[in-house]
Order: structure tokens, then C-alpha cells, then sequence
């Protein structure tokens, strides 16, 4: 598990040609980050994955205001958690669901 | 990689399963590759990288009671154990994975369905798979006048939450005592209905709870006797106006006057509502590197109480919370305090009010599941963990009883030579009506080395809690056969009546093997 | 001697011996004179063949004596009929439902283990009545209420078992109980709740203990015998009021629940309220409908407008609603204030202010009380029966609703109507609250010892259960003569619940000896026979 913890680490930053996402991609990704990423990772008080982010020395810790995320990234941590971040299944975020989220997460990134 | 197969089922037997499932549900709904298994472990497992981790074969995830019916059907035909979650994210009790490794998981997130909120009689029908989250939202959309009661975690469902018998921090705090109505697929592939919903065109199956004849509601509870499908909810119509107030006792021994006025304000009806008792001196006594608990040799009744005279803390504190219109609240806190003056020394002050509806920016995080409002912020509290699980035993609402605790819990510690700071302990919640639940936090690491020292010590605080006359409310997957042995009056006579109930409605033991320590015969002896 | 069905007289009083050896001779009844005791004082069947006599009746005194008649049962394969106090006239009081069953009577079972005024409890056997408990918690200077149903000689266990309501803020009797001790068809006996844990702490103040949470199955169920019960009880509050809302018109019966639900669900009116209407039970509308009862709307009787106007005329309110308050008097009085600004919205909406009571009351006032309402157990409810010789009830739940009220007055009246009876015999409820989020109406049928007149009510019953379900009402509750006719009704999906009922009980109870047929349920051998 570790192993292939760190071979997907490594794989975050070999891999990283985003195609640049539609409008219509990112307002999915919107919704779906609203729904299910916005509860720990947005901004205001009592969000645990900001906060979090934010102690480990993450700034931005806000996920939202990043420009550094890439999408195999995004799946990677999605599906497999990390610290008290719990997994989450294709019935919860379905993959094209987690594509959008990225292509919303990547919005931003430089070119 | 081979495939993960159920224990006891051939890989050819459960091939054809994973077809027919495929043909129930579609195929992009049965998961079977390691990625997709790894989403259904459990995330805070106290058996990372050990034999003993509880993973699933395979996940099948059907949309409607239909397809719920023919998967129970094909489960049944081919002897196929399934794990039933609703939305899977009961983290600290053992989140989505099965008691027994192996076991094909039956994700119900895709049955989200809102089947109907109703603001004049204050109830809701709701499919398994909707969080608290979606609830909320869907009664902000359309402007209905209720309130939920989320737990702390707010992604969790009101089913699943209800039926482990969750609590939350409103009056409808006690999720189980809510629950108006239920359809069960049972492991024939039935549905049935319960309460008024056996009445075909029932008008009133969110409305009165029991039906006639026995009242089985609460067999599928803590159980795996079927697989809920829907659930009825009752809510709380929206309240006018939220107020706080806070009452300290100085001494010691305060405690006991303490508790019986609030047994009796609760019991009465006018202090209402999830509170935590708190101990601002024992508080400082832990930040200072010592315990809440009474550990041996450590300071003294009298030492103490100098302490909190010397930095002017309380003893004992509790922050009580009032809903209702302004008036009501005002006058139930002014007896309250009027109650608690009967106790030398009592302090009061005044706490936060609020009006509804209320902006949310003006409520902290804390205080929004006292709104009713779904949120994330408990994970605060183990920021920086990999997870955690709870011990969680109940104890009789008085103060002598949490003297007991404090001394036998901090013996226990020292006996096992565990520093107790590690632990996030808390003081009673009254989660639910006359009695007081404790909630031990234990840490859950990737190490396990740990991870086997907590499981000892969990397993401690088990057998000195059983010893006292205190037994857990509930528990993580792993410690559910644990629990159970505790629960043994007359020969394990209620764990027989389960068995009993267990082999008549799933003869071939399919639903949710050893779900709070009950197997089907075929499992039972290799385990007792 | 009257020999249960299906067993030989040899295999019977070999089992009457036996339980004479272990309950004592005196303990085991069989002479007709005994025996006709625990027939059904209130029965419909008077002088019929058909009426549902027990063969014998067996008083065991504690558990270990309930548990060797048990397995006396068992072993010959005898039907029990359980009861705590016999008290359950209107639906069938001590008598079984099976003819020739043996009553297990539990009347003797009626020690009071213990009573908590700090947390609120307490713990009892089946044979402890509501005069039993309250005059214990007096004699002890105990500062808590009790919950007592309308007849207060009946068993707090058998009550709350049958899922009987009463009129204080913990009416709902099954609900308020917290851990059970239960005999089971083998012999065996079960703790629920934090029972099972030996030594606990907490059976009477936390109810669900671990894994599946068993109680309710006992509940109108014939899957246990249950020997011993945890009750919460009402801390003894401060003060009383009640007060009253009246609405003038028909329509505002609407906004009038409405509001009654928010105020109830939000624990500002707590205890059992009852919609009133001065109007139909006024002797002018009476005279207007020649006679009938009051909640029904008998087709080609007065409309809305004409009961209206006459509601104008003699100023009487159309509807009303009488609502009870508990706790210190400063908290009661802000509650009937936010109570009368809720229907003051309502555009002539009247109030009537009852008195407010200090509390505790002084004993000797206990005749001047409004006694349901304070936990005191009386008869006086017997007071309304008049010349019948007993009643039975037909007790729907509807909607705690307006519009639900209106439909039931408009379905029982065609209901009636259509079955030709005037329905100025029978004795209406109005829709009350027993529990919590909807309405329960009442009605008493006559019973009288008369066989014609008690052939048409049965018949007359089975419509109102018929037309009730045709429009998704079923009974609470029901008289063993009716058990399986309302069982019958709950039939969603093929009678689904009926046969999970039918699994456990075959399962819990393999040889049937159980209470046979109660709500609908029958063991295996005797199931055809009542399909």
C-alpha cells in the first residue's frame, strides 16, 4: 500500500498535460466541488480540510483558490484519502463527476 | 491480482453472481477492481496494512428497491454475504467496511431520493443514500419551516445514523426515537412495510409509529435483519428564537446536586437538547500534563478544588441550550438558574441568542448543529490524526457515576500504563434521554504497532466498563463481537433471542454477517 | 372439564397437575365458576356459542413460576393466554381469543422493585395497577407523576404493552417504558436493553442497549411473556394550566390543527389534547340532525352553512380545543401567552383561561384535580357508559389534520348511512392526541346481552374497519373479536408484515402456545384455519 502510495505520488507530477477544460466542465465541477468538497476544504469557519491544509503550511490551504492541483492528483486523493480524509466512492463522485471537479480545481492553473 | 472472493464461495459461484448482478443494477455499478475496493475500507481502520483489515470482494450499488430486491435474490441464490451501507460514512465505528472480510458491500449512496418533506406535521421520507447535507438543502430550497438534527458529521444519512442509533444535539437529538415508518427488503426479496405503511394507501405512515400488532422497528436497528430502503423522519418545526446559558458549580462534590437538577429540568422538558458536561479545573489539571481522570497518586480532591479557587475556575460547568419562542426561553432559563441556585456558589452567564432564520456568518461552526445545520467541523478535533474510534459506554445520569467513571477509567489507564492524554476523552454528553454517554476518541494510525496497543486498551475499557454495570451504546466493526460477549445476562439470553430471529428471516445468513456480533449459524461456531 | 383445542383431556390434566405442583393447588383455577372470571365481562358474543371461553386460568406468583408454567405449556403443547390485570374491557378484557385457551393470569406478579424520583423511574411486574404505583409513590412522599389511561385499575405493563395512551406529557405508554424482562415460550428468560448486561446500571434509564433493539416485538405480540418493566416518570412539575382556543367557523378547523401541530411538536403544549366542537355537541344541532352523534356528517343532514349559522345564532364556536401546560408557572403562562398569539392569527379565534394550579397539590383536593391530566388514576370514564352493559371501541388513526377530520366525518357518516344505523348509539371521541403527530378518534359500540343487537354491531364494527382502510385509516388497537379483521387490512405487499410476524413467531415459538391469534397472529397449526 505504501508502495503504491508513493508510486501514484510520483506519477502527480510526471503526468500533468491538462487539456484545457470547457466552460460547461467547469461550472459541473462547481456544483459538484459545492457539494461534496466545499464541507471540509471551503472557507469560513469549521471547515477541518482548510484548516488542516493550512497548519501543514498549504497557502493557499483554500483548494478553490490553488493553482497548483492537477487532476491525477485530485483522483488520487479522492479515491484514496489521506490523514483522516476518508476515501470516496464512484456512488458518491462517479469519475466523470471527479473529472469535473478537476477541470473546476485546474481552472486557474498557468498554461 | 486473483479476485477477492467471499470466504466460503468458489470463484466460479461468485462469478456468476457478479454477472447477475452486473444484469440488476448495470455494470458500472458492481466494482470489483482494487482501486474501487480500496474506497471501500474503512478509512480510519485500527488494522492498517495487518491480515486482520476488513476488505471488501466486491461493491454492487443499486439505484431502486427493485433492484435492491433482485440483489438480495441473486445474494440468496448464491449464498453471497452482503455488507449494507447507507451512505457509508459512519468513520469511528467502522465507515464502510464489512465485519467480515470479504463480504460484497451494498452501497445504497445511489437511492438518494427525497420522497417528501412536510412542514405542517414535521416529518420527512427519505431514501438511504441522502446525507444530512442534501436534507438540509433541499428544505432551505424550498423554504420549509422544519429543522433537521444532524449529527456532528453532517455527510452522513438519516437513515444509516438513525438506524446505528446515532444522537445529535437538538430536542430531536435522539435519532432512532425519531423514526416514523420503514420499508425493509428483507433477505427473501420481499419489501414490507412497517408501522401504518402495512396499510395499503396509509395516510398517517410518517405520522404514528406503530401500526398494529408487534412493533418490529427496532429489530433492523443495530441489526441485519433487512436492508432499509426508506425511512420516515420526524422533525422539528423551525423554532423562533435559540438561547444559551451556562451554569457553574465550584466544589467537587457539586456534582451530585448538579445532575439531579439537571435530570430534573430534562426530564421535565425545560432544558432540552445534547449538552456536555465540562470541568474547566480538570480542564487546567490536563493542560498542565494531567488527566481528567483520577489516576492514582495524582492530585487530590482538596488539591484541586485549591486550584480552581486559586485561578477561578469551576468545578463543573455545563452550557445549556433553549428553543422556542422568545418568552418560553427566556422563562426556562430563569428557572433553570433558579434551580441551580439551590447549589452555594452556582454561577451564571448569560449565552449566545438568536433569532431565526439566521444568517449563517453569525453562528460559529460549533453552534450550527445546535441550528440543525449540517456540518464538517467535529473532524477538527483530529486534524492532524488518521483517523480515530470511539468508545462510547453508557452511564447512569448522576454525579456519583461520573465520580465512579473518573476513578475507574483512570485506574484502568494506570493498570495499562497508557498515558491517558493520548486519548481525547470527554466528559457526559446526554445524547439521549436519562443517561449519560461518554465518548472516548482513540487514535487510529497507519502504524501498527499502535494501532494493536489501542486495540488493547479499547478492549479494556470494554471489560472494565462491563465490570461496573456500563455498556457500549455502539460500536466499531472491529469490536462488535466484543461488545456483544458483554451483553450476557442469563447465558447470553437476548444474543440467543437475536440468533434466533436471525436464522427464521435470513436462513442463509447473507445480510451483514456479524453486524453487532451476530452470525449466521454457519459462521457462529468458528467464532465463539 | 373444558380441554384446550387439540390436546387430549389425559395430556390436560397431566398439565394441570402439574402446575398445581408448581404454582400451588389454589394457584391453578378449573372450576366453571373460576373459569367464568376471566370470561369477557364486555364480551359481544353474550350467549353465543361462539364467545371465547378460557379452559382454566393458572396464577403463577413470580418469574421462576411463570417460567414452569411455561414450560408445562410447552410441553403439552397448550395455548396460554397472557394477562397482567384483566383490565382491558372494551377490547376484551381477560378472556382469549382462542376458546378454551388457559388464562396465565399475572396479577399476583405485583411487586414495585423500585421507584427513582431522582431519575425518573420506575420498575414493576405485570400485576401492578395505576392505583398500585400511585398510592405507592404517596405513601413514599415520591416526587414524580405518573400516566394513567382512562381506567386506572389496569396494569401499567399490560397497558403500555397494548400501546395505550393517557393524558400527561409521557402519554404515550410504550414509549415512555425503558427495558423489559420476558419469558420466552422455551422457558427461558431475556433481559432487553442494558438488561442484558449483568450488574447494569442504566436498564431503566437508557433503552436500547446493544445490537437489534427487541422490545416493540413484545408489544401487541404473543412472542414473550413479560414479567417485568421499566416506566419513565414525570418529574413532579411545578405547575398546571390549560387553557382553551375556540374558532367560529368550520374552515378554521384547518388553521387550527395546523397550529396545534407546531405548538405540540415544538413542546409547547405537551399531553393529550382533544378537538372539541360546541356546536355539533350542542342540543340545537341535535335537534337540527334528530339526534346522531356529533362527529359524523350524515348525508342529507344540515350543511356547513345552515350548522354555521346556527353556530351564530346561539354563539357557539364551531370547533375548539382545550390545551394543557406543565411546569413552573412563569414557563406555563409564556407558553399559553405564545399559544394565543399562534391562533390569534386565526380571525375570531376566542381563548378560555383555565385556572393555573401550584403544585404540588394537597391530597385531600385530589376530587376538585382534573385528575387524568395530573397522572391520578379513577373509574369515572365508566361514568359515560349509561344503560349499555359494556362497550367496545373502534379506534382509527388518522391525520392530524384539518381536512382529515373533515373526511372522516364525511366517510364514518356515509359509513353509518350506508349500513343503516343511527349512529346516536354510539359514543364519539373526538380526535385526540394520544400520540405524538396524529389523531385517534374514538367510538364506543354498545355491548349489551342481547344477541341480535350485538351481531349487528360486529357487523356494523367490520364496515367502519373496511371503510376506515378504504381510505388509508387503520385501528390502533382493537378488541380480540376484531383482531383479525383489522390484522387483515394491514396487508401491504401480500400482507408482508403479517408474515415477518408469522417468521419470528414460528421462530420464537415453534409450538404455538403464546397467546394465540393475537393482532392476527396465529402459529403454524392453527394459521389456516383463521386465513
Amino acid at each position: 500500500m505504501r508502495t503504491r502510495w508513493l508510486v501514484a505520488m510520483s506519477m502527480f507530477f510526471a503526468v500533468s498535460t491538462p487539456a484545457a477544460p470547457d466552460q460547461a466542465q467547469v461550472e459541473r465541477g462547481h456544483t459538484v466541488y459545492d457539494k461534496w468538497c466545499f464541507p471540509c476544504h471551503g472557507t469560513g469557519p469549521g471547515k477541518p480540510g482548510t484548516d488542516s491544509l493550512r497548519q501543514r503550511g498549504q497557502n493557499p490551504a483554500v483548494l478553490e483558490e490553488r493553482t497548483d492541483l492537477n487532476a491525477s492528483m485530485i483522483r488520487f486523493y479522492v479515491r484514496h484519502g489521506v490523514l483522516f480524509m476518508p476515501t470516496f466512492r464512484k456512488t458518491e463522485i462517479s469519475d466523470a463527476d471527479l473529472d469535473a471537479i478537476a477541470a473546476y480545481l485546474t481552472r486557474n492553473n498557468k498554461k | 491480482m486473483t479476485m477477492r472472493v467471499p470466504p466460503g464461495v468458489t470463484p466460479s459461484t461468485f462469478s456468476a453472481a457478479l454477472e447477475q448482478f452486473e444484469k440488476a443494477v448495470g455494470r458500472n455499478w458492481v466494482f470489483t477492481s482494487d482501486d474501487d475496493m480500496e474506497t471501500y475500507r474503512d478509512s480510519y481502520s485500527p488494522f492498517w496494512h495487518e491480515q486482520a483489515d476488513r476488505i471488501p470482494s466486491a461493491a454492487v450499488a443499486p439505484d431502486s428497491v427493485e433492484q435492491v430486491q433482485a440483489v438480495v435474490r441473486i445474494a440468496n441464490a448464491y449464498g453471497i454475504p452482503l455488507w449494507t451501507i447507507s451512505t457509508g460514512k459512519n468513520l469511528a465505528y467502522g465507515g464502510s467496511s464489512p465485519a467480515l472480510s470479504g463480504s460484497v458491500v451494498c452501497d445504497l449512496k445511489r437511492m438518494d431520493r427525497i420522497v417528501e418533506v412536510n412542514d405542517k406535521n414535521h416529518y420527512a421520507l427519505v431514501e438511504p443514500g441522502v446525507s444530512y447535507f442534501d436534507l438540509y438543502r433541499y428544505i432551505q430550497e424550498h423554504r420549509l419551516r422544519v429543522w433537521i438534527d444532524p449529527p456532528d458529521p453532517g455527510w452522513g444519512s438519516p437513515v444509516g445514523n438513525s438506524l446505528e442509533r446515532g444522537g445529535g444535539r437538538t430536542p430531536m437529538g435522539d435519532h432512532f426515537a425519531s423514526v416514523c415508518g420503514l420499508e425493509v427488503v428483507l433477505a427473501s426479496g420481499e419489501v414490507m412495510r412497517t408501522g401504518m405503511g402495512a396499510l395499503p394507501g396509509a395516510q398517517t405512515w410518517q405520522q404514528y409509529k406503530y401500526g398494529f400488532g408487534p412493533y418490529v422497528d427496532g429489530l433492523f436497528s443495530q441489526s441485519n435483519f433487512g436492508i432499509i430502503t426508506k425511512m420516515g423522519v420526524w422533525l422539528m418545526p423551525e423554532p423562533e428564537a435559540y438561547r444559551e446559558g451556562r451554569v457553574s458549580v465550584p466544589k467537587h462534590d457539586d456534582l451530585v446536586p448538579f445532575v439531579d437538577t439537571l435530570s430534573y429540568l430534562m426530564n421535565s422538558h425545560i432544558v432540552r437538547g445534547t449538552m456536555l458536561l465540562e470541568s474547566p479545573v480538570l480542564g487546567y489539571r490536563q493542560s498542565q500534563g494531567g488527566s481528567v481522570l483520577d489516576l492514582p497518586g495524582g492530585p487530590s480532591i482538596a488539591e484541586t478544588e485549591a486550584i480552581g479557587r486559586e485561578k477561578n475556575l469551576a468545578y463543573w460547568s455545563m452550557l445549556l441550550h433553549f428553543w422556542g419562542p422568545p418568552r418560553v426561553i427566556d422563562a426556562q432559563w430563569e428557572y433553570t438558574k433558579e434551580k441551580f441556585r439551590a447549589i452555594p456558589g452556582a454561577s451564571f452567564q448569560d449565552g449566545r441568542a438568536y433569532g431565526f432564520p439566521v444568517e449563517l456568518g453569525e453562528t460559529d461552526n460549533v453552534q450550527r448543529v445546535y441550528l440543525g445545520i449540517p456540518n464538517l467541523s467535529v473532524f477538527a478535533l483530529i486534524a492532524g490524526g488518521q483517523g480515530h474510534m470511539d468508545f462510547s459506554p453508557i452511564i447512569p445520569m448522576t454525579g456519583e457515576a461520573v465520580f465512579e467513571v473518573l476513578k475507574v477509567f483512570g485506574s484502568a489507564y494506570a493498570e495499562m500504563g497508557v498515558p491517558p492524554k493520548n486519548q481525547f476523552f470527554a466528559l457526559p454528553w446526554t445524547f439521549f434521554p436519562r443517561s449519560f454517554v461518554l465518548l472516548f476518541g482513540l487514535p487510529v494510525t497507519h502504524n501498527i504497532e499502535q494501532n494493536r496497543e489501542n486495540r488493547k486498551v479499547f478492549q479494556r475499557l470494554v471489560e472494565v466498563a462491563a465490570q461496573h454495570g456500563w455498556g457500549e451504546y455502539r460500536t466499531h466493526v472491529a469490536f462488535m463481537d466484543l461488545v456483544r460477549s458483554v451483553y450476557s445476562w442469563n447465558h447470553h439470553a437476548l444474543g440467543r433471542l437475536h440468533e434466533t430471529i436471525k436464522d427464521a428471516v435470513d436462513p442463509n445468513g447473507i445480510l451483514s454477517p456479524g453486524k453487532s456480533g451476530i452470525w449466521p449459524r454457519q459462521l457462529r461456531r468458528s467464532r465463539a | 372439564m373444558r380441554v384446550p383445542p387439540g390436546v387430549t383431556p389425559k395430556d390436560f390434566s397431566d398439565a394441570i397437575e402439574q402446575w398445581q405442583e408448581a404454582l400451588g393447588h389454589e394457584w391453578v383455577f378449573t372450576s366453571d365458576e373460576d373459569v367464568d372470571l376471566y370470561r369477557d365481562s364486555y364480551s359481544p358474543f353474550w350467549h353465543e356459542d361462539i364467545e371465547p371461553v378460557p379452559s382454566s386460568a393458572v396464577a403463577p406468583a413470580d418469574v421462576e413460576q411463570v417460567v414452569a408454567a411455561v414450560k408445562i405449556a410447552n410441553t403439552y403443547k397448550i395455548p396460554l393466554w397472557t394477562i397482567s390485570t384483566g383490565k382491558n374491557l372494551g377490547y376484551g378484557g381477560s378472556a382469549p381469543l382462542l376458546g378454551g385457551s388457559v388464562v396465565l393470569d399475572l396479577k399476583r406478579m405485583d411487586r414495585i422493585l423500585e421507584v427513582n424520583d431522582k431519575n425518573h423511574y420506575a420498575l414493576v411486574e405485570p400485576g401492578v395497577s395505576y392505583f398500585d404505583l400511585y398510592r405507592y409513590i404517596q405513601d413514599q412522599g415520591l416526587k414524580v407523576w405518573i400516566d394513567v389511561p382512562d381506567p386506572g385499575w389496569g396494569s401499567l405493563i399490560g397497558n403500555a404493552l397494548d400501546r395505550g395512551g393517557g393524558y400527561t406529557p409521557l402519554r404515550d405508554h410504550f414509549d415512555a417504558h425503558c427495558g423489559m424482562e420476558v419469558v420466552l415460550a422455551d422457558g427461558e428468560i431475556v433481559r432487553t436493553g442494558m438488561g442484558a448486561l449483568p450488574g447494569s446500571h442504566t436498564w431503566q434509564q437508557y433503552r436500547y442497549g446493544f445490537g437489534p433493539y427487541v422490545d416493540g416485538m413484545f408489544s401487541q405480540g404473543n412472542f414473550g411473556v413479560v414479567t417485568k418493566m421499566g416506566f419513565w416518570l414525570l418529574p413532579e412539575p411545578e405547575g398546571f394550566k390549560s387553557g382553551t382556543v375556540a374558532v367560529r367557523r368550520h374552515d378554521d378547523l384547518v388553521p387550527l390543527v395546523e397550529t396545534l401541530n407546531y405548538l405540540m411538536n415544538s413542546n409547547l403544549v405537551q399531553g393529550t389534547t382533544t378537538i372539541g366542537s360546541p356546536l355539533l355537541a350542542s342540543g340545537a344541532v341535535r335537534s337540527a340532525t334528530g339526534g346522531g352523534a356529533a362527529l359524523v356528517a350524515t348525508p342529507g343532514g344540515p350543511s356547513v352553512e345552515e350548522l354555521e349559522e346556527i353556530g351564530r345564532d346561539q354563539n357557539l364556536p364551531y370547533w375548539n380545543c382545550q390545551m394543557n401546560f406543565y411546569g413552573p408557572p412563569k414557563v406555563v403562562e409564556a407558553e399559553w401567552e405564545c399559544a394565543k398569539e399562534k391562533y390569534s392569527k386565526i380571525s375570531g379565534a376566542t381563548f378560555v383561561e383555565g385556572p393555573t394550579y401550584q403544585l404540588p397539590y394537597d391530597p385531600k383536593d385530589v376530587d376538585k384535580l382534573p385528575k387524568r391530566q395530573f397522572g391520578i388514576p379513577s373509574l369515572t370514564i365508566f361514568g359515560l357508559m349509561g344503560r349499555s352493559e359494556g362497550h367496545m371501541w373502534f379506534s382509527p388513526i388518522i391525520p392530524m389534520t384539518g381536512e382529515a377530520v373533515f373526511e372522516a366525518q364525511r366517510v364514518f357518516g356515509q359509513a353509518y348511512h350506508d349500513m343503516g344505523v343511527p349512529a346516536i348509539n354510539q359514543i364519539f371521541v373526538f380526535p385526540s392526541s394520544f400520540f405524538p403527530r396524529s389523531f385517534v378518534i374514538l367510538c364506543g359500540f354498545p355491548i349489551y346481552h342481547d344477541v341480535e343487537k350485538n351481531r349487528r354491531s360486529r357487523e356494523v364494527f367490520r364496515g367502519l374497519v373496511k371503510a376506515a382502510a378504504e381510505h388509508g385509516w387503520g385501528e390502533y388497537r382493537t378488541h380480540t373479536a376484531f383482531m383479525d379483521t383489522v390484522s387483515d387490512v394491514y396487508s401491504f405487499n401480500n400482507h408482508a408484515l403479517r408474515h415477518f410476524h408469522e417468521t419470528i413467531k414460528d421462530a420464537v415459538d415453534p409450538n404455538g402456545i403464546l397467546s394465540p391469534g393475537r393482532c392476527g397472529v396465529w402459529p403454524k397449526g392453527l394459521r389456516k384455519a383463521h386465513a
